[in-house]
């Protein structure tokens, strides 16, 4: 068994990382799950949180806000919406996304939209929120 | 017969032209290669994307659990067109060719008795089918502002067309714009966004079976507005370098026929002088002869 499988992180405006890793821990959907190689095919959609990715050069830390990651047995590439490594996350950064989601979720309760959306709205900001705590800023 | 002076005037004129249509061509050389880099960025994104979507779209099928955004409101009556130009002209036939397959293609569509509707996005399209289509406008996307086109630009697009098929108001969404071969050739191109199509890579993706977390329908319903963005954002880097490939192929055929101009009005001006001298020399030396 290969104890290292490759792992592509892009967002759309570029390519972030693309290396042989150990482990990566995923902030899924439906709760946190940790792929290694010989993972079962999978395809999860992802919430705003931290993806942190272990290989044998050590582990680094990458904010995302939703997307979606694909799981094979020797390769997880994560599709993110936007993706920014931990060390040049600031407060302000942060901020703007907190802000962004918070302007989701008044103009869904405005707009008077159906209520799962603005459930997911709220879920949103939550999440955001959650983010800031364990990033402990 | 212009005077001396008049063409010495000309020439300057020209001169101060020629220089700007060459600062304006290296200009865009340099926009091109920041272009061209941000378009190559964002393909691996893209194709993992369609991959993704192409066995996710053929697992779900055409049976009616799937999203309207990939089925289809089952018909084709209302078109919308989503018309990328630049903000800026003097790039050739950009913005024009764009226009023109726009035009041709929502004439062909009120000849089938179609409702056409057109969202414009950049200024110089939306001048182009004013005269024509004014009446059929429903919206325009100003993105004048925006120095650097980013995702969230696409994101903003999206939103707003998705906001519109939501309300019902389009059932059919096509985007123009150029795509980029190269620095001379750039094809415009219309592409057909909702209902999306993604197929090609259905042979290669068959031979793995995915797990989904959540269900395969709450996944493709979550991806299908994103890979709406994904297509636009695409779509505008392909504008945004073809745009400067115009451009920069255009002044430099500017720069050119400015050259070969100062040319033509030198050896003009250069004639002219020896013309007149030669006048003086003849009244001259008959004055001479006349004593």
């Amino acid at each position: 068994m290969a104890d290292t499988m490759q792992f592509d992180l892009v967002s759309p405006e570029r390519s972030l990382a693309s290396l042989q890793v150990s482990a990566v821990q995923i902030p899924g959907a439906e709760g946190d799950m940790t792929a290694m190689p010989m993972h079962a095919p999978t395809i999860t959609t992802m919430r705003p949180g931290v993806l942190r990715v272990e290989s044998p050069q050590g582990t680094s830390e990458y904010v995302v806000t939703g997307g979606f990651a694909e799981i094979g047995s020797e390769a997880l590439s994560v599709l993110a919406e936007k993706a920014i490594p931990m060390d040049e996350m600031t407060r302000a950064h942060l901020d703007e996304l907190i802000e962004e989601a918070r302007e989701t979720y008044r103009t869904a309760k405005e707009e008077e939209q159906p209520h799962d959306i603005v459930e997911e709205a709220a879920k949103l900001l939550a999440d955001m929120e959650a983010l800031g705590t364990h990033m402990s800023l | 017969m212009p005077s001396l002076k008049d063409l010495k005037n000309r020439i300057e004129s020209v001169k101060s032209t020629r220089k700007i249509t060459k600062a304006m061509q290296m200009v865009a050389a340099a926009k091109l290669r920041r272009a061209q880099e941000a378009a190559e960025d964002s393909r691996p994104y893209a194709k993992r994307f369609n991959a993704v979507m192409a066995s996710l779209a053929a697992s779900v099928g055409d049976s009616d659990a799937a999203p309207k955004l990939l089925r289809g409101t089952g018909s084709d009556q209302v078109q919308l067109l989503v018309v990328m130009t630049a903000e800026r002209g003097l790039c050739g036939g950009f913005n024009a060719n764009i226009a023109k397959l726009a035009r041709q293609k929502a004439t062909e569509l009120k000849a089938a008795g179609k409702t056409v509707k057109i969202l414009t996005v950049g200024k110089k399209g939306r001048d182009a089918l004013r005269r024509d289509f004014a009446a059929d406008f429903v919206g325009h996307v100003d993105l004048s502002e925006v120095k650097r086109i980013g995702y969230a630009n696409a994101q903003g697009v999206a939103k707003d067309i998705l906001t519109r098929f939501d309300a019902g108001e389009f059932d059919v969404a096509t985007i123009f714009y150029a795509e980029f071969v190269n620095v001379v050739t750039q094809v415009p191109t219309a592409q057909q966004i909702i209902p999306a199509s993604y197929e090609g890579g259905e042979a290669e993706e068959s031979s793995a079976v995915y797990d989904y977390e959540p269900s395969e329908e709450a996944i493709l319903a979550d991806l299908l507005p994103r890979g709406v963005s994904t297509q636009i954002f695409a779509a505008l880097l392909e504008n945004g370098a073809s745009e400067q490939g115009a451009r920069m192929s255009a002044m430099d055929n500017a720069t050119r026929n400015a050259g070969d101009m100062i040319d033509k009005l030198t050896i003009e001006f250069n004639r002219s002088r020896q013309a007149v001298i030669t006048n003086e020399l003849i009244e001259i030396i008959s004055g001479a002869e006349a004593l």
